[in-house]
């Protein structure tokens, strides 16, 4: 295993375990306001310090790593139940309607810059948690849909799938018990950097005021939230901000780690 | 050979010493600063801000106008006498005033003005102010009859608003993007979404103020605005978006900071005729639930003055009521329980993006959950606002700033958007209209003031504080904005 992949691994559990500790402990109420101890730097009793309402910060990130977990995890979910699907079909059928149909699809959706659609379904639906998980998911499914069509058509052309054929399977008994166990790791790869990118995604859209709406901590949010406090109370933005920074880097660090240890191409070149 | 030599050196002293002096002197350009663009520049048919923050005094004056101290003093007429019975105001105009197309202003521009106020098919956003006018006469071109259907006391202050400028037939076509007034600065240029710059009249009536240029530019966002102080591109913010940057420039000997008071009462208004909160007990367990000095410490970093009812404090009049809904968590809940919401309930709340209202909202939230209302948060853009919440009705709980002045009257409006519906009230308002004793109006406005607390109509917050920032050399700006204002006349550069 390469150090990427342990360091990447070390810190997105970090942050997955924080978000998780979330549910039953957290050092103070996210949402109690304390007026009186607002801005706060960090100290002994509230770790991270105190936001502009007195709220604990570091209780927050925590809550606000739930958010960016769930919302991004959702999204990339939606995106690989349905790319994966779409790309197997595309496979199957080469060169068919129904492969340009779903190609042409995806290319349609690359087409457009992501955030801009993002807020347009956020403008249109209202800004919320639940409309931003949308939004993102649907950028992740020709991500995830090319990933799958590109691996599975060379797959077809191998030997075992050919035998299965030769066997009577059909094409989408073939594409669920042959090419997409193949695909998996592909699709792991893919999902961790996706992840990633939607918890970039989930804090650009809280920063523009589309993501989870308060009092749901969102590390986007409580950027936004900081931006005129900054030259007084630095600790405002830099916390959320590392917190964005060690997730992202972590999930990257991963998703490249895996890659690595995944690929057997790879793993027989390094032996 | 010296002598020339002298000379030219005496002539190059002379003439670097004229350079300096020059360079000494006051500049005679300025560039304000405001959060919101104008939609137009028509005060005369819309209720925004920023229109008269623009225009008024500078390019439209009334008949009388406000002062910084919020007194109303002669404008466009010279004096007036009032009968006997109170119901027919004769103005005397000031001879000699023209529009800035050349035009004479008149007895017949008065009566265009508000003959047009007044129109059934008027734009004006301010028709209550017109209300009592039964017939506006031009005696002669300087002299202006008009009669009342009944005594209103406040009627000399109804034509300072801003909605009541004399504009003139000539050009009321174009008044939009192209206002013509009679004010000491005339309009020069609009780029829209960005700024609008006015000149000055050389052919003003009055006395020639000092600047000879202004420039208004336009900064909504609040990170924007600090940097375009800091970085000195503008020389005065009208009303400073982020309270809390204030200390900075309170620390700052480049700049000074004017802290004053608005006509902006900041309210938690509650739709009166959804459920619950058509339930007096229900509102007034909002109004405990609400604890006033937390919101204005959290949402305003201190700035603003705790209200109890929809009233100015800094008014003769104002009567303090917030003993009446003085923050008590367990009576909000007992209220609820006899109301039949033991366990609470949902709502939503609006917010418009100011960071009072946005700030605000997530305290007042918090505030309501602690006795089991729990309000969800819908930030809304101003556009959507006003269509949903203003002209809808369609909303429970929004936070808004009320910034006209003596607005109390809006409270005998069944229809204005809280939707409060009160005869007792409206009679009380019909009253207070047609009494011109000063002491019995002072009477009727406590009494107003008590009535609309008693029922807890709107939850009473604060009363928003105007936070002006200017450099250091600026002088005459106003401290307070008793309307929406900035007093170009006023202002110069020290020396």
């Amino acid at each position: 295993m390469s150090r990427a992949l342990i360091l990447g691994a070390a810190l997105s559990s970090v942050v997955v375990l924080m978000a998780l500790l979330s549910f039953v402990w957290t050092p103070y109420d996210h949402a109690a306001l304390n007026i009186p101890e607002k801005l706060q730097p960090p100290n002994a009793q509230h770790w991270f310090g105190t936001d502009h309402f007195g709220r604990d910060m570091f209780s927050m990130i925590m809550v606000g790593a739930r958010t960016s977990i769930a919302v991004a995890l959702v999204a990339v979910g939606i995106g690989m139940a349905l790319g994966a699907p779409l790309g197997l079909a595309a496979a199957a059928r080469k060169g068919s309607w129904l492969d340009e149909l779903i190609m042409r699809g995806n290319d349609l959706v690359f087409a457009f810059p992501s955030l801009v659609i993002a807020i347009l379904i956020t403008a249109v639906f209202g800004p919320g948690a639940v409309n931003a998980i949308i939004a993102i998911g649907i950028f992740n499914i020709p991500v995830f849909a090319r990933i799958t069509r590109g691996a599975a058509l060379s797959l077809w052309e191998r030997e075992f799938i050919l035998a299965a054929r030769v066997a009577g399977k059909g094409a989408a008994r073939i594409s669920a018990e042959h090419i997409l166990p193949n695909v998996a790791n592909l699709l792991i790869v893919q999902g961790t950097i996706q992840f990633s990118l939607g918890i970039l995604a989930e804090a650009g859209l809280s920063y523009v005021g589309l993501g989870a709406q308060p009092p749901t901590p969102s590390w986007g949010r409580m950027l936004a939230d900081a931006q005129t406090m900054v030259s007084f109370a630095p600790h405002l933005a830099l916390i959320p901000g590392l917190a964005i920074i060690v997730t992202v880097l972590g999930l990257n660090l991963l998703g490249d780690g895996l890659r690595d240890w995944l690929d057997p191409r790879i793993r027989v070149a390094r032996a | 050979m010296t002598k020339p030599f002298f000379r030219t050196f005496a002539g190059a002293m002379a003439l670097g010493v004229g350079l300096l002096a020059s360079q000494a002197m006051a500049r005679s350009d300025i560039t304000i600063a405001m959060q919101l663009e104008p939609p137009h520049l028509d005060p005369t048919s819309a209720a925004a801000q920023a229109i008269d923050s623009v225009v008024y005094t500078n390019v439209f004056e009334g008949l009388t106008r406000f002062m910084g101290d919020g007194s109303v003093v002669p404008g466009l007429a010279e004096s007036w006498e009032i009968s006997e019975d109170g119901t027919v105001y004769t103005f005397t105009l000031h001879d000699g005033v023209t529009f800035h197309d050349g035009t004479t202003m008149d007895a017949e521009d008065v009566k265009f003005s508000l003959d047009r106020a007044t129109a059934e098919d008027s734009a004006n956003a301010q028709k209550a102010l017109f209300a009592g006018i039964e017939s506006v006469e031009v005696v002669d071109p300087l002299t202006v009859r008009i009669t009342l259907a009944e005594p209103n006391g406040n009627f000399l202050f109804n034509l300072a608003w801003g909605d009541a400028v004399i504009v003139a037939p000539e050009s009321i076509e174009g008044i939009k993007t192209n206002p013509v007034g009679t004010g000491a600065y005339k309009f020069a240029e609009w780029v829209q979404g960005d700024r609008i710059t006015l000149e000055r009249n050389p052919d003003y009536w009055g006395d020639q103020p000092a600047l000879e240029q202004a420039t208004f530019k336009f900064i909504s966002d609040p990170t924007a605005a600090f940097a375009a102080m800091m970085a000195e591109d503008v020389d005065v913010f009208d009303n400073f978006p982020a309270p809390e940057n204030l200390p900075q420039f309170e620390a700052d000997p480049r700049f000074q900071v004017l802290v004053g008071s608005t006509e902006g009462e900041t309210i938690l208004a509650t739709n009166n005729k959804k459920p619950p909160f058509d339930d007096v007990r229900v509102r007034q367990a909002l109004a405990h639930a609400i604890d006033r000095q937390a919101i204005i410490d959290g949402a305003m970093f201190g700035y603003g003055t705790p209200i109890g009812t929809h009233f100015a404090p800094h008014n003769p009049a104002y009567v303090d009521l917030t003993g009446l809904s003085a923050h008590d968590p367990d009576k909000a809940r007992a209220l609820l329980a006899e109301a039949g919401f033991a366990d609470g309930f949902e709502t939503t709340l609006h917010l418009p993006p100011p960071s009072y209202a946005r700030r605000g909202g997530e305290i007042v939230a918090a505030q309501l959950a602690e006795v089991g209302i729990k309000a969800e948060i819908i930030n809304v853009e101003w556009a959507q606002w006003l269509e949903t919440v203003f002209k809808g009705k369609n909303f429970a709980l929004t936070i808004v700033s009320h910034t006209e002045p003596m607005d109390i009257g809006i409270y005998a409006r069944p229809d204005y958007y809280f939707q409060y519906d009160n005869p007792d009230f409206q009679a009380l308002m019909a009253t207070l209209n047609a009494t011109t004793d000063p002491d019995e109006r002072t009477r009727l406005l406590g009494e107003a003031q008590r009535m609309i607390a008693e029922d807890y109509v709107n939850g009473y917050l604060f009363q928003l504080a105007k936070l002006g920032v200017a450099k250091a050399g600026v002088q005459g700006l106003w401290e307070n904005a008793p309307t929406a204002a900035i007093d170009l006349t006023a202002i110069s550069w020290a020396d």
